[in-house]
């Protein structure tokens, strides 16, 4: 955008009416990077007072200080945490659950949403949309029928489902499952129709087509489906919390605020210190892949 | 390598009949050229052949074997689509080997027909690209090359040249037809451009409407088309199709009369087939004249040759020829003159009709007489 | 495409042979039924059986060896906390939406504004709120909110603005659930904006440029029509999710100070699973279900819209 230099017979007026537009622009961007400050910083300080707080002693918590500073910087809260067997099971729970639904979730979602966008059958329109349906449904709605269920399973079989880490193994999938459905289905049906039926002329059967074809055609949709499936399974705040009581059966989320709140005694610098741990892998995972991250995001609301 | 027989096929969508019950011989090593406006069933016809699409009523042969009930993958046939479909996570090399590798062919074998299939394109060089790295030209090609390797009974091209630019679709057309002499498989190939279709068949297939206009080499499609929609569609500029009554002459000749005052007499041989025809005195007709035979009059003209008076409404000079458009009873007719006959916009013309290339069409049944 | 022609008189005798493309065919269509039958199997158990079996639990009395018809529902009608419920429900997710919609928007527009290679980085930092568990960032806000060392109050303090009660006064607190709320929800907006705002193609402002159009000329017959779509599903889908929330709530008051920040699903955990009440549980929670209805079939109308024009 420097052509008016460029231009040796440029008339006194261009100049100047052009100069005068381009002024505009600098404004207009130094106002939007001023106001995008503002959001930033309004959008990242409960993260950063979060990392704050943790580098911080109690003592340093409870004096008068300014909290926005760390006079004393210790990594004690991470490492007394870190070393607490009870947080390494939180810890390891969470990891167990949200691989285990991550690697069902992918297994139902996959074949199901191949066979939803590609292998027309007697009610597979409305089937795509009752997905759709299903994705709407809240968990809120559903835990206290469920949480019932459980009740008579256990009186009919003995089996007690309520306060064990694999119940959210059955639970954390109604979450899944129909978002990943949903959003392969819209990365399948972007993949042209010609291409299954070159490979079935080339002589591939339907479960090659998909394991050859669609899944590497799809990946990035895989990939944004996948990130999808364990970023919720590791939030999940409602089902753990109904369902499981024992420190050894809670997972990250719930175990840190119930064991480390107990009663009225806050321990700040631990529970920010448990919150930010908590919050690292789906953080990680954003930072690495932040565009596969997004892209599943906009894709929920579209149709492929 | 092997012939197509296609049977009283019907192809029914719901309640929409797509193909109304064709019937097509295709001989070994021919190139047939399935051609028509979009909506008339030819893609449904090779979709058909290719078992992508069930078969409603009649039968389809390959060889000697009724193939209606063989799925795709049995039926030993091969595609080129419209949009290449080359998987787009494979290299040149594994998109055209993949059916190979799928009916689990030794490796020795596979690569012999992969660089054979790919010396013949022209595109050993690409072997390791991936298909995002091509041109449309090369897709072209590799798709080409997947259905070579496959050494397969029947070709089947559907639209494989619309997604290109005119120039390349020129080359990759004569591409085609050279593969073809190479390679002498029973090729069906489907377009809408009838320059396609002339310029690459043995045989071309007019379909229109679901059926079957006429089958024939492009001369004889030309120069006889049987129903008006043949003679409509083949050729650009397209036939002119001018209302027009037969009338019997006092001396025994008949004459083609155009609105009230042109009255051209036939030439001998063409009066006597169309009194045969017992059209003389129908008003129901059309005189159909391609382009080339409505030219400026020349000196004395010839037998058949008819001299009349046009005022020109639009010109479109060509380079080589120029294309006037005017009015002949109600109807915009085109016709094509030397670029120096003084042809201007508006301007009046000597115009000259050769009847001994018309074509007299029975306007109801739409038949060419 | 399929060439389809227009239907003839004609008919065809429909003669369907066994064989085996029909083999095919079937064994296609039995392929696909096992391919969805986990989806189908998990979406009866586990989502539409506990839905129907909610409405007959909400029919039982506390004990479940009764049924009471809807002597739940009108038990309900006659507490003050329900209708305190319903009334904070309401506010909480329209004011939330609004105001996650609102700087969505605004937002959207900043990042839209600077050089494209800048972008990214910029998208990167605003949505880290939506990436952390919100049961985890929410304990950030309480502490942030602690009414001893709050980090705001002390910022205030320079001020002169006394301390805040952001979580012990009802309105205040009702206030704090619903910043978090936004501050939660706000970066997905922005990503939905954002995208939706790169698809507007670029000859439409051209055009609208040479047409002499103001910026907010621009902003009212390009922009917002083109997005029109996109901030209609956006709106809607959060409304459910708010609608819904309960991690909020129950991280950051838990329903306090004396109920007044109760949302439907943080009741119905309070009565269904800690009060030991399912089926009045169950009921609070079937409050829901007509908003979340008529959510669902907006989203519905607008996505097959979007895909129709696709």
């Amino acid at each position: 955008m420097t052509t008016t230099t460029a231009s040796p017979v440029a008339k006194p007026a261009a100049p100047a009416g052009y100069g005068s537009m381009k002024q505009d622009r600098i404004w207009a961007l130094r106002w939007s990077y001023f106001f995008l400050i503002l959001f930033v910083i309004f959008f990242l300080t409960p993260p950063i007072y979060m990392l704050i707080t943790s580098l911080k002693t109690s003592r340093e918590i409870s004096s008068l200080h300014n909290p926005w500073w760390v006079y004393n910087p210790t990594l004690e809260n991470y490492v007394e945490l870190i070393t607490s067997p009870q947080f390494q099971t939180f810890f390891i729970n969470s990891a167990l659950v949200s691989v285990i639904v991550v690697s069902t979730t992918m297994l139902i979602a996959i074949p199901a949403a191949f066979a939803l966008s590609r292998m027309k059958f007697w009610g597979s329109a409305t089937l795509a949309t009752g997905v759709f349906l299903t994705y709407l449904i809240p968990e809120t709605l559903l835990f206290i029928p469920l949480f019932k269920m459980m009740a008579v399973f256990n009186d009919i079989t003995g089996i007690s489902l309520i306060n064990r880490w694999w119940v959210n193994l059955i639970l954390y999938p109604t979450l899944t499952v129909p978002f990943c459905t949903w959003i392969m289905i819209g990365y399948f049906a972007s993949i042209p129709k010609e291409l299954d039926e070159a490979a079935i002329i080339d002589g591939a059967t339907w479960m090659q087509t998909l394991t050859r074809i669609f899944i590497p055609v799809a990946l990035p949709g895989l990939i944004a489906a996948t990130i999808f499936a364990f970023t919720v399974s590791w939030a999940q705040f409602l089902y753990p919390l109904a369902f499981t009581t024992s420190t050894d059966q809670l997972v990250l989320p719930v175990g840190i605020i119930t064991s480390l709140i107990k009663g009225d005694i806050f321990n700040w610098g631990q529970i920010m210190t448990g919150a930010l741990l908590g919050a690292a892998p789906p953080l990680i995972i954003y930072a690495f892949l932040m565009d596969y991250y997004i892209a599943g995001l906009t894709a929920g609301a579209t149709k492929g | 390598m092997a012939e197509v027989s296609i049977r009283k096929v019907v192809k029914k969508y719901d309640e929409v009949l797509a193909v109304r019950g064709i019937d097509l011989d295709i001989k070994d090593q021919e190139f047939v050229v399935l051609v028509g406006p979009s909506g008339c069933g030819k893609t449904t016809t090779l979709r058909m052949i290719a078992g992508l699409e069930d078969i409603t009523d009649g039968e389809i042969l390959i060889g000697q074997d009724v193939v209606n009930d063989v799925p795709p993958k049995d039926r030993d046939i091969a595609m080129v689509f419209q949009n290449y479909a080359l998987y787009p996570h494979m290299t040149v090399h594994e998109n055209m080997s993949f059916g190979l590798r799928l009916k689990k062919f030794p490796k020795a074998e596979i690569n012999a027909r992969v660089t054979e299939a790919a010396r013949i394109l022209d595109i050993t060089e690409l072997l390791d690209r991936k298909p995002k790295q091509l041109s449309g030209g090369q897709r072209q090609r590799v798709a080409m090359g997947r259905a070579i390797v496959r050494n397969p009974k029947v070709f089947l091209f559907d639209e494989p040249l619309s997604n290109l630019d005119a120039k390349l679709r020129v080359q990759m057309r004569i591409e085609i037809k050279k593969v073809h002499q190479k390679v002498r498989t029973t090729t069906v190939y489907v377009t809408h451009d009838q320059v396609e279709a002339m310029t690459l068949a043995d045989r071309v297939v007019v379909m229109n409407h679901g059926i079957i206009e006429q089958v024939g080499t492009p001369q004889e499609l030309y120069h006889a088309p049987r129903t008006r929609f043949v003679a409509g569609f083949i050729g650009s500029p397209a036939m002119n199709f001018i209302p027009c009554r037969l009338e019997g002459g006092a001396s025994g000749g008949a004459s083609i009369v155009v609105g009230d005052a042109l009255r051209m007499p036939l030439p001998p041989e063409r009066a006597k087939r169309y009194e045969a025809s017992k059209a003389v005195g129908q008003g129901q007709l059309l005189l159909g004249l391609r382009p080339e035979h409505l030219t400026e009059a020349r000196g004395q003209g010839g037998a058949g040759v008819i001299p009349f008076d046009a005022r020109i409404d639009v010109t479109e000079p060509m380079g080589m020829e120029t294309f006037v458009y005017f009015e002949m009873a109600g109807a915009q007719v085109c016709g094509r003159v030397n670029p120096n006959a003084g042809a201007t916009d508006g301007g009046p013309l000597k115009m000259a009709a050769d009847l001994n290339n018309m074509h007299l069409i029975d306007d109801a049944s739409g038949r060419v007489l | 495409m399929a060439d389809v022609v227009a239907p003839a008189g004609a008919s065809v005798a429909t003669r369907r042979r066994p064989g085996g493309m029909n083999r095919w065919l079937q064994r296609r269509s039995t392929m696909a039924f096992l391919m969805t039958l986990p989806l189908i199997v998990l979406i009866i158990v586990l989502v539409i059986y506990p839905a129907i079996y909610a409405l007959h639990l909400a029919t039982l009395n506390k004990k479940m060896t009764q049924f009471v018809g809807l002597g739940n529902f009108t038990f309900l009608f006659t507490r003050e906390t329900f209708w305190m419920v319903v009334q904070q429900s309401c506010i909480f997710a329209l004011t939330a939406v609004f105001f996650k919609a609102v700087i969505g928007f605004i937002v959207a527009h900043l990042v839209h504004n600077v050089p494209n290679d800048k972008q990214r980085k910029w998208r990167g930092m605003l949505l880290i709120p939506w990436v952390i568990p919100p049961a985890m960032s929410t304990l950030a806000w309480l502490w942030l909110f602690d009414p001893s060392h709050s980090a705001f109050n002390w910022l205030l303090a320079h001020v002169g603005i006394g301390p805040i009660p952001w979580i012990g006064d009802a309105n205040w607190a009702r206030f704090s659930v619903i910043l978090v709320n936004v501050w939660i929800g706000a970066p997905f907006f922005m990503i939905m904006y954002l995208a939706a705002l790169k698809s507007v193609p670029e000859q439409l402002y051209e055009a609208a440029k040479i047409d002499g159009a103001t910026w907010w000329q621009t902003m009212r017959f390009v922009t917002l029509p083109m997005m029109r779509n996109i901030i209609a599903i956006t709106a809607l889908f959060s409304t459910i999710v708010t609608f819904a929330n309960f991690d909020i709530v129950r991280v950051l008051t838990r329903g306090d100070p004396l109920d007044k920040t109760h949302v439907f699903a943080t009741w119905a955990f309070r009565v269904g699973i800690e009060g030991g009440d399912i089926p009045l549980g169950a009921s609070v929670s079937l409050f829901m279900v007509p908003i979340l209805t008529v959510a669902a079939i907006f989203i519905l109308r607008d996505i097959n819209r979007r895909g129709n024009e696709a």
